[in-house]
């Protein structure tokens, strides 16, 4: 564990219709062992003390799964480290002296909203109409009745494992949601309970995706290499054949 | 007032089935005309704003998250219980309800944790029916995995994001009703207060954390599904905005509050790194099934645990408790850590951490096959501490993990405040004293998807529909309290951070009422409290305006309730003179130090109930009775 001094440069801006700017912050002394969160806590901390306003960013669980944080970390969602989510990227990845740049999650389907913190309901809004099954509590049928093969449903699984941050959306120059719907098609094409409906749930949330301002994709990859969650683009590729057979066979 | 649990007559297995029976409902075509407010989207509040929904309901849900997706229930790891006996290892459901009674160390009430024991087999079937990507054998049946307090494995899992998983399941089920129109979803809304209308809960004060409005939603019944108050510690493995207030102001307003001093402090989670760290990381107990926990014989060697030979390490849980070995029960597995490192065995920069060392499953399995059960506990470890746990020991240590307390509930799963009603872990109802691994995402899914759709009926049935709207009388004058405190913090504008007091406090109940506590201690802390509390109230710098995104006064009001709180958790501390689950109690050991638990004088649930700003809480009793299990004192060995 050794300490580090830092130059911030952070993205400000009050509110959705004011103007932003560049900020530049010393980080003081920083401990390698702090993660990303902590050293703006510290830094926060130190900007309440002396009557400045706090830098305002999301947050929850910072053990990298509730995907509530978030930002850009040198032009990378996250940050550089893979599979990392910005709460689990530790300071042991900086060195003594580099200046950092951070700045929101950048999509016209995603609304600033104070500082590093952006409105990202537009994901909800796809699932919303059809990222399920349609199954009212009750009704399930006995677990084991349905066998699915382990190597299918460890497939579901590295879908299912979407945190739904919306690094895959800030790092594709289209803002594209593919990978974010992708991974939800996907894990319920793969599996038998979600069949019934797979038809109408890749329809549905393709077209609530390019409503909602997101852009389509065109096979940039950058959303897979920015994934914290390491979800692949086959997803994608899925979805593009389950919404071609829905779009054709109706 | 006498607490009354209102537990239906009959023999244990067909309680519930009496209670449905004799439960008047509510008409299908009426129910829309019913609002329930459901404040929380963990499993329990998404699985019941979902169900509420999807029997016709009109609901509306608040998170604190930007999205119900964000619970903190998605990170819990390890697993879910059920009564499956897909083992064929001597599983039932009397089994899971003894396991459940024991682990709990005899302190919560049988009858509903039966019922849990009871819906537990349902969960998985609903899970698996939504979808959730459950492991599976290679015969495409589903997997299970034992844990920590039982000999069966009856734990299902979805490699090491079990919560996730689960709580996906559920939220896909919310945002369904959302589509549907029957619920009205608000997140980044806060809880401010609980509206109470001749004595019954009528709805909720929110604060819109994006524009800072305060705005009253009525309600013909609230349910709370708010979590738990580890984070009263500051240091826990609760997500950051997890917290009391919630509650708290329910307790104000008149609900009672129950065993407050059982916290749950968990064996595995990565140790404190330094003064600035703002939480605590869990590493699975389900580890404990393949990993084993050691440390050197000779104090204070300072050798890499590669160096370190077999026979010179003290395996101590195996050589303790050769039955129950590396699965000894969250709080006996902490206090032997604890105790380890307080003997000067510990190791780590601090002394403050053993070694959990999978290197024999790894040889006797193989890499590859541990890795896919743990992958992404190894990534997690390595990414916060720069090592690989597949070739140099994990070091762990416990920390405050889950509160078994929580606000009073009868059968039903309602308060004393009739109209308000309380799932999750908000509740104290089914885990006693101690909670065994696995048991939490059961009991809010069964809670939330199976308990409150049939408990809240009866109570709806009884009364008419939108009696109230939010021009009453009472919803102003809460609107005016919650207005004038946040007026009252952004006014202060003192020298110390609501951060810094918050550390003081988390260190200050650490210290005195973890997993050992003593009247000396517990009666300083009981001191030294409101001395804090006074100093916050006059000291604490709150910058910014209530109007607007404001992290900072978010956080002062929630420390300002855990200011209050923390005085209740060690005053329920300090009276239960017993050494009980999670916590041991210095003055009642056995002669071998091992807790010792005292029925005669304890076998109580102990609820308080608020008296005003001055007066000391009230200690409701509602007295244990055991007629289908034997208190035992716990054995592990």
């Amino acid at each position: 564990m050794e300490t580090i001094h830092l130059t911030l440069k952070i993205w400000r801006q009050t509110g959705p219709e004011q103007a932003g700017a560049f900020h530049e912050y010393p980080s003081g002394p920083i401990s390698t062992a702090m993660s990303f969160l902590e050293m703006l806590d510290v830094v926060n901390e130190r900007l309440t003390l002396a009557d400045d306003e706090p830098i305002a960013f999301d947050h929850d669980c910072r053990e990298g799964i509730c995907g509530m944080c978030g930002a850009m970390i040198n032009g990378y969602a996250h940050g550089k480290a893979e599979e990392t989510t910005l709460c689990q990227l530790h300071m042991r990845h900086f060195d003594d002296g580099d200046t950092i740049v951070i700045e929101p999650f950048r999509a016209k389907a995603f609304k600033l909203i104070k500082d590093l913190v952006v409105d990202r309901s537009a994901l909800d809004q796809i699932i919303r109409v059809g990222g399920y099954v349609s199954i009212n509590t009750g009704s399930a049928p006995e677990a084991n009745t349905l066998p699915i093969p382990q190597k299918i449903a460890d497939q579901a699984l590295d879908a299912a494992a979407c945190i739904g941050c919306g690094a895959c959306v800030a790092a594709c120059p289209n803002a594209s949601a593919m990978l974010f719907v992708g991974a939800k098609v996907s894990q319920l094409a793969l599996l038998p309970q979600g069949h019934p409906e797979r038809r109408r749930r890749a329809l549905s949330m393709l077209t609530e995706m390019d409503s909602l301002g997101f852009g389509g994709c065109s096979n940039q990859r950058e959303c897979e290499a920015a994934c914290p969650k390491q979800i692949s683009i086959r997803h994608i590729a899925r979805l593009n054949r389950e919404y071609l057979k829905a779009a054709l066979l109706g | 007032m006498t607490l009354n649990s209102h537990t239906p007559a009959g023999p244990l297995p067909e309680k519930w089935d009496h209670f449905r029976l004799a439960s008047p409902l509510v008409s299908p075509a009426n129910r829309r005309n019913y609002t329930i407010v459901v404040v929380g989207t963990g499993l329990a509040g998404a699985a019941a704003a979902a169900s509420l929904a999807e029997l016709g309901y009109t609901i509306k849900s608040f998170c604190i998250q930007d999205s119900p997706r964000r619970a903190h229930s998605i990170a819990a790891q390890g697993g879910i219980n059920a009564a499956k006996n897909y083992s064929n290892d001597g599983d039932s459901v009397l089994r899971l309800f003894h396991d459940t009674m024991k682990g709990g160390d005899f302190r919560s009430r049988e009858a509903n944790v039966y019922r849990l024991a009871q819906i537990s087999n349902a969960i998985i079937d609903q899970c698996v029916a939504q979808g959730v990507p459950f492991t599976r054998e290679y015969g495409g049946h589903l997997a299970n995995r034992s844990f920590g307090g039982t000999q069966v494995s009856r734990t299902f899992y979805a490699r090491g994001q079990t919560g996730q998983q689960l709580l996906l399941g559920a939220y896909g089920a919310l945002m369904r009703q959302v589509n549907a129109g029957r619920v009205t979803m608000h997140p980044r809304t806060e809880i401010m207060d609980l509206v109470v209308i001749d004595g019954q809960a009528k709805g909720v004060i929110t604060r819109n954390l994006i524009t800072g409005a305060i705005n009253a939603q009525v309600a013909d019944a609230v349910v709370l599904a708010t979590g738990g108050y580890g984070n009263v510690y500051f240091l826990s493995t609760n997500a950051m905005a997890s917290n009391v207030t919630a509650s708290w102001r329910a307790y104000k307003r008149g609900a009672c509050f129950a065993n407050p001093c059982f916290v749950q402090i968990h064996p595995t989670c990565i140790p404190v790194h330094g003064a600035y760290q703002s939480k605590l990381t869990l590493m699975s107990e389900s580890l404990r099934n393949d990993g084993r926990l050691w440390v050197p014989k000779i104090s204070g060697d300072l050798r890499s645990p590669n160096q370190i030979a077999e026979a010179e390490r003290d395996y101590f849980l195996e050589n303790k408790y050769p039955s129950f070995g590396n699965l000894a029960p969250r709080d006996v597995a902490s206090r032997n850590v604890k105790e380890q490192c307080d003997l000067g065995q510990g190791v780590g920069g601090a002394g403050r951490a053993v070694y959990l060392d999978l290197s024999e499953a790894i040889k006797r399995q193989g890499e590859a096959q541990v890795t896919r059960k743990y992958g992404n506990l190894f990534a997690m470890y390595h990414k916060i501490t720069g090592v690989d746990p597949r070739h140099e020991p994990m070091q762990i240590y416990p920390a405050v993990h889950y509160t078994m307390g929580g606000l009073w509930v009868d059968y039903a799963l309602m308060s004393n405040l009739p109209g308000l009603f309380v799932i999750g872990e908000a509740n104290f109802s089914d885990h006693g004293a101690n909670r065994l691994g696995a048991s939490a995402l059961m009991q809010g899914l069964a809670d939330g998807y199976f308990v409150i759709p049939a408990t809240i009926a009866p109570f709806l049935a009884a009364s008419s529909p939108g009696s109230i709207n939010d021009t009453h009388p009472a919803c102003n004058e809460a609107i005016d309290t919650v207005t004038t405190r946040i007026n009252r913090l952004l006014a202060i504008k003192g020298s110390r951070t609501v951060d810094d007091f918050h550390r003081q406090l988390g260190l200050l109940l650490w210290d005195a009422c973890g997993m050992a506590r003593n009247e000396q201690g517990l009666t300083a802390a009981l001191e030294a409290i409101p001395r804090l509390r006074e100093e916050f109230w006059q000291n604490v710098k709150v910058p910014g305006q209530g109007e607007g995104l404001n992290q900072s006064l978010e956080r002062a009001g929630r420390v300002a309730d855990f200011l209050e709180f923390g005085e209740l958790l060690v005053r329920d501390a300090l009276l239960r003179k017993e050494s009980c689950g999670c916590h041991l109690r210095e003055e009642s050991q056995t002669a071998e130090h091992e807790a010792e638990r005292d029925d005669a004088n304890f076998a109580y649930v102990a609820a308080w109930q608020h008296n005003g700003a001055t007066d000391e809480p009230t200690l409701r009793k509602e007295p244990l009775t055991f007629e289908n299990v034997q208190p035992s004192q716990r054995s592990y060995k």
